[in-house]
């Protein structure tokens, strides 16, 4: 099943869906919806930075990743600066930067929309072993540090007097998003992981009561989405990336319709009995 | 047993010192379990900094703070603003930052009596709800140190003395050391071990019938302030819980009080917090 192309893509969007919709909550929860596109733009240096330095896309993704979300850290604590601003600050200058850098290196012709939508039909059987390899490492490091992470991102305060460490806590966090990039990015692109990791955690919100509920819940919504894109995209040849997008918007504007409120209400009535 | 004569925190000389500006200088302070420990002062004279040196979030620039790392701590800050995004439960909330058992949340929530509002989502709470909330997430953590920086803020009259009582016996029961920060003199005064009056520097502190009786402390707070103790030293038979139902000295529960209960205004059956009157007995 895997020799076929479409089955490689679906298995391989569903495993970044499965990741992206944890993560996406955290990105949701904290305001970040800009990190995802702060750091698509610093995955453009990073790709600068490869091809200047001739050393592993990948690699250079996830170092120029982590190095950016580890200054957003820095600087959320430093300057006093709403996240949003700062986002700004540190995606332009990672854009920047990276065009000037690609500017120096007349012979490279980079290819846009790979960067952006990637090319999930092209995907192989190596590239479905490192999405599954790297996605569960980043699942499980998320589930031991989830207790200080949500801890913190309820009241940072209350985690630090009670000894949970978060400053910790949202290092690993960052370093996890920059690997969740440095991964998805060459397969699936830094636009459609954006999307996968917002989207779904939006359509979630409604339907959940605990933190733990979202994050299944966004996962599922973004399992449904890549596979209602895919085939989307092989019924009406629509092109597959920017399809599995549409896919996850149908699904939110799905849950803001009055049909789901009803099932939503049901959903919280069944845990509480005789409420 | 837990060690009771060894402080669980201690501030010896400490400040902290901000944009070339001493917030707060010279606090000599420890906590022993079992303790209370009430700071108070006026606003702005360092109450909260001094909480987050004992915490160990802020590192005095003079003098030492000193915190066994074992110390298992709760706080409740004096504001926390939650984001109303988040999808977080009370129950949720409780087990914040450790693991408890659904009976032990429970049970504290009983005891600050917000039981009825577990499956309630934060962001839906009233002001004095919330803060029931905090106290009792920071109770069920069953700490060594519990530090309170004005836990009853916004909590109906009935209600605060209620709170306060319930921190005074769990304080004796299970010999937690609490840092108490309040501005409700008359009722922290009869339930403290030790005042920590604050202005920028500590400006007394002692027993709170020594403090008291304090020049200096009478001039920061007036003389109403040597009210204080007489008002706390009184008797009360029963409690208002906030679900409407009464509690009676005896630990029993009743949807009214008893005729023969420490006399009301008004009618008595689902009150407010504003038509109880305690009986004082020896006031
Ligand atoms: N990070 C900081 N930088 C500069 N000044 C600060 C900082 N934190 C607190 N302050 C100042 O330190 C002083 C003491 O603050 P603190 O919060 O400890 O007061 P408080 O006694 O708790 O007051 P309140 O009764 O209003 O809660 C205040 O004047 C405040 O403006
Ligand atoms: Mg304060």
């Amino acid at each position: 099943m895997l020799d076929d192309f479409f089955s490689r893509a679906i298995i391989a969007g569903i495993g970044v869906a499965l990741v992206a919709g944890p993560m996406g909550c955290f990105i949701v929860w904290r305001r970040l919806a800009y990190f995802g596109d702060t750091l698509a733009h610093a995955a453009l240096l990073g790709v600068a930075l490869a091809f200047l330095f001739e050393v592993n896309t990948t690699l250079a993704v996830f170092a120029v990743s982590a190095v950016v979300s580890i200054a957003l850290l820095l600087l959320q604590k430093r300057a006093s600066l709403s996240s949003d601003a700062l986002l700004g600050l540190l995606s332009h200058s990672a854009l920047a930067l990276g065009l000037v850098v690609l500017a120096f290196m007349t012979w490279v012709r980079m290819d846009l929309m790979g960067l952006l939508f990637g090319d999930i039909l092209a995907v192989s059987k190596i590239d479905i072993a490192l999405i599954y390899a790297g996605g569960l490492a980043v699942l499980t490091v998320l589930c031991f540090i989830w207790k200080p992470l949500f801890a913190a991102t309820v009241s940072r305060e209350l985690a630090e007097a009670e000894g949970l460490h978060p400053d910790r806590a949202n290092v690993i966090f960052m370093l996890l998003m920059a690997t969740v990039i440095a991964i998805a990015m060459k397969i699936v692109g830094v636009l459609l992981i954006t999307a996968l990791l917002i989207i779904p955690a939006a359509a979630a919100r409604k339907f959940a009561s605990g933190p733990e509920q979202m994050a299944v819940i966004a996962s599922l919504f973004g399992v449904a989405a890549v596979a209602g894109g895919l085939f989307g995209s092989l019924e009406w040849d629509t092109p597959s990336g920017p399809s599995i997008v549409v896919a996850a918007v149908f699904l939110f504007v799905v849950s803001l319709s009055p049909l789901s409120t009803w099932i939503a209400r049901r959903l919280s009535k069944q845990e509480v009995p005789g409420a | 047993m837990r060690d009771t004569s060894k402080p669980l925190v201690s501030l010896t000389n400490a400040g902290v010192r901000r944009a070339g500006r001493w917030l707060v200088r010279g606090v000599d302070l420890s906590v022993k379990p079992g303790q209370i420990v009430t700071l108070i002062g006026p606003n702005g004279s360092g109450k909260s900094t001094t909480a987050r040196m004992a915490l160990g979030m802020i590192t005095p620039d003079e003098g030492h703070a000193e915190r066994s790392a074992k110390t298992r701590v709760s706080y409740v800050p004096q504001k926390i603003s939650i984001d109303w995004t988040l999808p977080l439960t009370v129950e949720r909330f409780m087990r914040l930052t450790s693991n408890l058992a659904p009976a032990e949340a429970t049970a504290a929530l009983e005891s600050t009596g917000i039981a009825h509002l577990r499956k309630a989502e934060v962001r839906t709470l009233s002001g004095g709800e919330f803060q029931r909330a905090l106290l009792a997430r920071a109770i069920a953590r069953k700490p060594d140190f519990l530090v309170l920086d004005e836990p009853v803020q916004g909590v109906d009259f009935a209600g605060q003395i209620a709170l306060y009582e319930l921190i005074h016996t769990i304080t004796q029961e299970q010999g937690y050391g609490v840092l108490l920060i309040s501005h409700d003199l008359h009722v922290v005064m009869a339930a403290t071990d030790q005042v920590i009056c604050l202005n920028g520097h500590v400006c007394c502190q002692g027993t709170p019938s020594a403090v008291a009786g304090n020049s200096e402390y009478k001039r920061l707070f007036g003389d109403r302030a040597t009210d204080a103790l007489a008002i706390y030293h009184h008797h009360h038979d029963h409690t208002h819980l906030p679900d409407g139902r009464v509690r009676h000295e005896d630990g029993s529960i009743t949807d009214h009080c008893f005729p023969s209960d420490g006399h009301h205004h008004g009618d008595g059956a689902g009150d407010e917090a504003g038509t109880v009157t305690e009986r004082t007995d020896d006031a």
